[in-house]
């Protein structure tokens, strides 16, 4: 099966236009370059049924999970999605439509990135938002370099040993050919130490950056980092987890100069690791140094109100090598996917999907506590849906027991928190999780012990 | 045409998505108060019904492959198969957790594998990551696995050497690895002047970045000479994978030379833009810088998949997890849906519909590189004496109902018009699409005021994007 429309007589109509006597002429400076292109895929290609056939194959080489209750966190959540996502990210209008580089055929991409930029920012509290990164690794690491580079002097990033290892493991990556320095900052029992923060801040520093909430899932103290982070000079770089914000407060109000993070828990399925969606908001001060495409609200030539990319001055199809990044292609889709999950919670919905969450959560982990049979990491902290408990035995042995028994238990914390031990488990309670289910694995992890 | 549509938070209806408050013993902690949010969202809430009428609204307002031609040079927007969309949907792909144990995913597992299988094959390589997230992404991890190379052989460069046609990614991805970026020049011919390249291939250069057939939809014959150039200071040779479109089933990179290419997914094997994202950009390699791919590495033994994690040299993780596996489902369904006789079929129709364009339009357009093309060409849109520029040819398209080509691009051709039309278009839909260029170039002519103000049947004209910049509007506000 081919997508091409030409018939035999368009192709003898097109040859004889041209001149000549079949499409292999067209070719030629390939022939003198390269003599036999051998492929070694099967020639002939699939039919729809026959495709069909062998991509459920595929699927059914996967174990399946559908009926196994997901508590499995460590940076990608199993959230909701209404339908009406899937309805509208799969009109071909929007699905099968090119960068909006011409707005007067775009304007409906345009709208709904301007829409998501809004919801971003008033969501995260900061002024400007782009239309999105790769993921969320990809969106911390741009925000550090964002800030590194406005500092001539110092030349070193601080970052917190509890981020997301996987996540670090990006940044790292990206800071490799630059002129700057990665140090880490220890966590204790899971949480940053503002005295230990405070006494790392040296006269090299010049950005801090960590996540809110943690890899293990815990709240920092975000006032009190910002505090540290202004007294003593030093840009601040925060991720968060965007639906925790209708309930939790941002660390813009405590003076962030970078707030990103990951986007799939806004209406994107996860697709095993991807297409998800960085998001990435800072103060309208850094709106020339941002990476990434921006919308932006004017006029048109008539005074009616459209929307353009703008400040395309920063991006690599203009500034070329002094580029503020090398972004081009974002994750426009998922990001519309965003969108359209945003509208649908609004101002209400985001405040009672932080607190639907926090309380299920809030409720497995004393149950889970209450019974003794297994120990909080650090009791003094707090967390909004995801949480560490320290196990009997490892936890990779324990999430595999507990697939056995139907449910999809966590994910063993030393996957993604650098410092962890063998025995802790990370668990993820979301809004989707009902009592019965969470009643049920409560019951099934107590027995085990 | 439709009526622009209001902001959704002009919206306030009844909350289209809220959860009750969860029935518990109310035993639970909680959150104590210094954590909680001070200030309410100043947004609004909107109902389902008005969710949908808007967005569905703003879709309408949009350009899309679905609705018509983009002759969009460089950009491959070719058809983009529904049964990929179907088969990428189902549930078994779309809930899977991706820290879930290979025991569980193998499925998953092999779909990868055998894209960087078939990826590896039609580039003529050795080894594969599908890590990176874009065409750019892919050229920045591929850029750091070349330092990795020079280090590990504690050999320091600092120089990469970029054609002047080249894409914006190449430059700006080369100077984010810490390399600084020189030029070469093109020929009046449209490829590498070897002279130029002689000139700047020092031992300090790591590696010569080139796109190839290159952004003038020209095949650099010159590639083996220039291979054996680059390999004899001890330098690699990138291939953008950009236009691969033009040579499937004709000549792998890695048959002529290449070290180390990245593809589109996105362009070359048809997974739709989705209005800017999400793409997908592979990386394939020879066997000496198979060892500093992205981790972590999908294996295969027996009948067996897993991922391997061993650091040391790898230049370690690009993205949080392994890319966008969503899109590399779509990927391998067309490629197994064309075989290897469905992909050369594509590159010799996207080629034969590319000659076709161009010598029908180089009679009413300056053609920049008067020779048989590839799958693009690249006319000018300047005349001597004519008032209209490319910008008001290319707005003029948009009132006919084709989305513009690419313009000012590549920037060594003087107001360039550059055409891509793939394989997916019919002669039908191309000889239309030269009438309509025909009687662009008789308004151009006759009426140039037309298109000075074009386009004039789109929901809004031509934006003022300097008050854009100037009076920054980026955010709603109440």
């Amino acid at each position: 099966m081919d997508y091409t429309l030409l018939t035999d007589q368009d192709k003898e109509k097109m040859l004889a236009f041209l001149n000549i006597d079949c499409v292999e002429e067209l070719f030629t400076d390939i022939a003198k370059t390269q003599g036999k292109c051998e492929i070694n895929l099967p020639s002939d290609g699939k039919s729809e049924n026959e495709l069909i056939k062998m991509f459920r194959g595929f699927a059914e080489k996967n174990i399946d999970i559908s009926k196994m209750p997901n508590f499995m966190g460590g940076g990608a959540y199993d959230h909701f999605i209404p339908s009406v996502v899937d309805s509208i990210s799969s009109r071909s209008d929007f699905n099968t439509a090119y960068t909006p580089y011409q707005p007067e055929v775009s304007q409906g991409t345009l709208q709904a990135i301007y829409e998501f930029q809004s919801f971003i920012s008033h969501l995260t509290g900061m002024e400007v938002s782009n239309a999105s990164m790769y993921d969320g690794a990809s969106a911390m690491a741009e925000g550090c370099l964002m800030m590194l580079r406005q500092n001539r002097k110092k030349k070193k990033l601080l970052l917190a040993s509890n981020v997301n290892s996987l996540w670090k493991q990006v940044v790292y990556t990206y800071l490799t050919g630059t002129e700057y320095e990665i140090i880490e900052l220890p966590a204790d029992d899971g949480m940053i130490s503002s005295d230990v923060l405070e006494k790392m801040l040296d006269d090299e520093i010049s950005v801090f950056a960590y996540s809110q909430p943690n890899a293990f899932g815990y709240l920092e103290d975000s006032e009190k980092i910002g505090e540290i982070l202004k007294e003593k000079g030093v840009y601040h770089v925060a991720s968060v987890d965007p639906l925790m914000l209708g309930v939790i407060e941002t660390p813009a109000t405590y003076g962030a100069d970078v707030i990103v993070g990951e986007g799939q828990s806004l209406g994107n399925y996860l697709n095993y690791g991807g297409p998800y969606l960085g998001f990435f908001a800072t103060t309208k001060k850094n709106i020339r140094k941002m990476p990434g495409r921006v919308v932006g609200r004017t006029v048109d030539s008539k005074g009616r109100s459209g929307f353009v990319l703008t400040y395309q001055t920063r991006e690599q199809h203009i500034r070329r090598e002094k580029a503020t990044s090398n972004i081009c292609s974002n994750q426009a889709l998922c990001a519309l996917r965003a969108c359209v999950y945003m509208s649908l919670l609004g101002k209400d919905g985001l405040v009672s999907i932080g607190k639907n969450v926090i309380q299920k959560s809030h409720y497995m982990y004393d149950k889970l506590i209450e019974s003794g049979k297994v120990e909080p990491v650090n009791s003094e902290a707090s967390f909004f849906k995801e949480f560490p408990v320290r196990l009997p035995i490892a936890a990779s042995a324990f999430t595999s027991i507990m697939r056995q028994k139907g449910i999809l238990a966590g994910v063993p914390a030393w996957f993604v928190c650098a410092d962890s031990d063998k025995n802790t488990v990370l668990i993820t309670v979301t809004e989707k999780r009902t009592k019965e289910e969470i009643d049920d694995a409560v019951l099934k992890i107590t027995s085990l012990f | 045409m439709n009526e622009r549509e209001d902001l959704i938070f002009n919206i306030n209806s009844q909350c289209g998505l809220t959860f009750p408050e969860f029935e518990n013993t109310g035993s639970q902690n909680d959150i104590p108060e210094k954590f909680l949010r001070k200030s309410a969202l100043e947004i609004n809430n909107a109902g389902e019904f008005d969710v949908v009428r808007h967005f569905t609204r703003l879709s309408r307002q949009n350009h899309s492959v679905d609705v018509g031609f983009y002759p969009l040079g460089s950009c491959t927007m070719k058809y983009n198969p529904k049964i990929n969309e179907t088969i990428c949907s189902m549930d078994e792909f779309t809930r899977v957790h991706p820290l879930l144990p290979a025991s569980f995913t193998q499925g998953n597992l092999e779909i990868m594998w055998e894209l960087g299988e078939a990826l590896k094959d039609i580039t003529g390589m050795d080894g594969v990551t599908l890590q990176p997230a874009a065409g750019a992404h892919g050229e920045f991890a591929g850029i750091l696995m070349i330092r990795a190379y020079h280090i590990d052989r504690g050999d320091k460069r600092a120089t990469i050497l970029i054609p002047d046609s080249a894409h914006g990614t190449n430059p700006s991805s080369v100077a984010m690895c810490g390399y600084s970026v020189k030029e070469i020049k093109s020929t009046k011919d449209g490829t590498i002047d070897m002279d130029d390249l002689k000139e700047k291939l020092t031992t300090d250069v790591a590696g010569l970045m080139i796109t190839n057939p290159n952004t003038l939809g020209l095949f650099e014959t010159d590639i083996l000479k220039i291979a054996e150039m680059v390999h004899s200071v001890g330098a690699l040779l990138y291939n953008d994978g950009a236009n691969l479109n033009a040579i499937l089933g004709k000549c792998r990179p890695g048959d002529i030379g290449f070290d180390i290419s990245h593809i589109n997914l996105h362009k070359t094997f048809s997974t739709p833009h989705g209005g800017g994202g999400p793409g997908s950009g592979p990386l394939t390699v020879k066997k000496h810088l198979v060892e500093y791919l992205p981790l972590p590495i999908i294996e295969k033994d027996k009948e067996k998949y897993s991922m391997r994690w061993d650091k040391e040299p790898s230049i370690g993780k690009v993205s949080s997890f392994y890319g966008n596996f969503g899109v590399l489902v779509r990927a391998l369904a067309y490629i197994k849906a064309l075989g290897a006789d469905g992909l050369k079929k594509v590159s010799e129709t996207a080629v034969l519909n590319a000659n076709y364009l161009k010598e029908h339009l180089k009679k009413y357009y300056k053609l920049a590189f008067d020779k048989t093309c590839m799958h693009e060409f690249v006319l000018s849109g300047f005349e001597k004496d004519s008032s209209v520029h490319t910008i008001d040819i290319a707005k003029r398209l948009l009132d006919y109902g084709y989305h513009a080509p690419t313009i000012y691009f590549p920037l060594i051709v003087k107001e360039a018009i550059m055409i891509e039309p793939t394989e997916t278009e019919s002669l039908k839909s191309m000889d239309e699409f030269i009438e309509i260029m025909i009687k662009i170039h008789e308004e151009r002519k006759n009426n140039p005021e037309l298109l000075h103000n074009a386009p004039c049947n789109t929901i809004v004209s031509r934006l003022d994007e300097v008050k854009a910049i100037k009076q920054p509007d980026v955010c709603w506000n109440k």
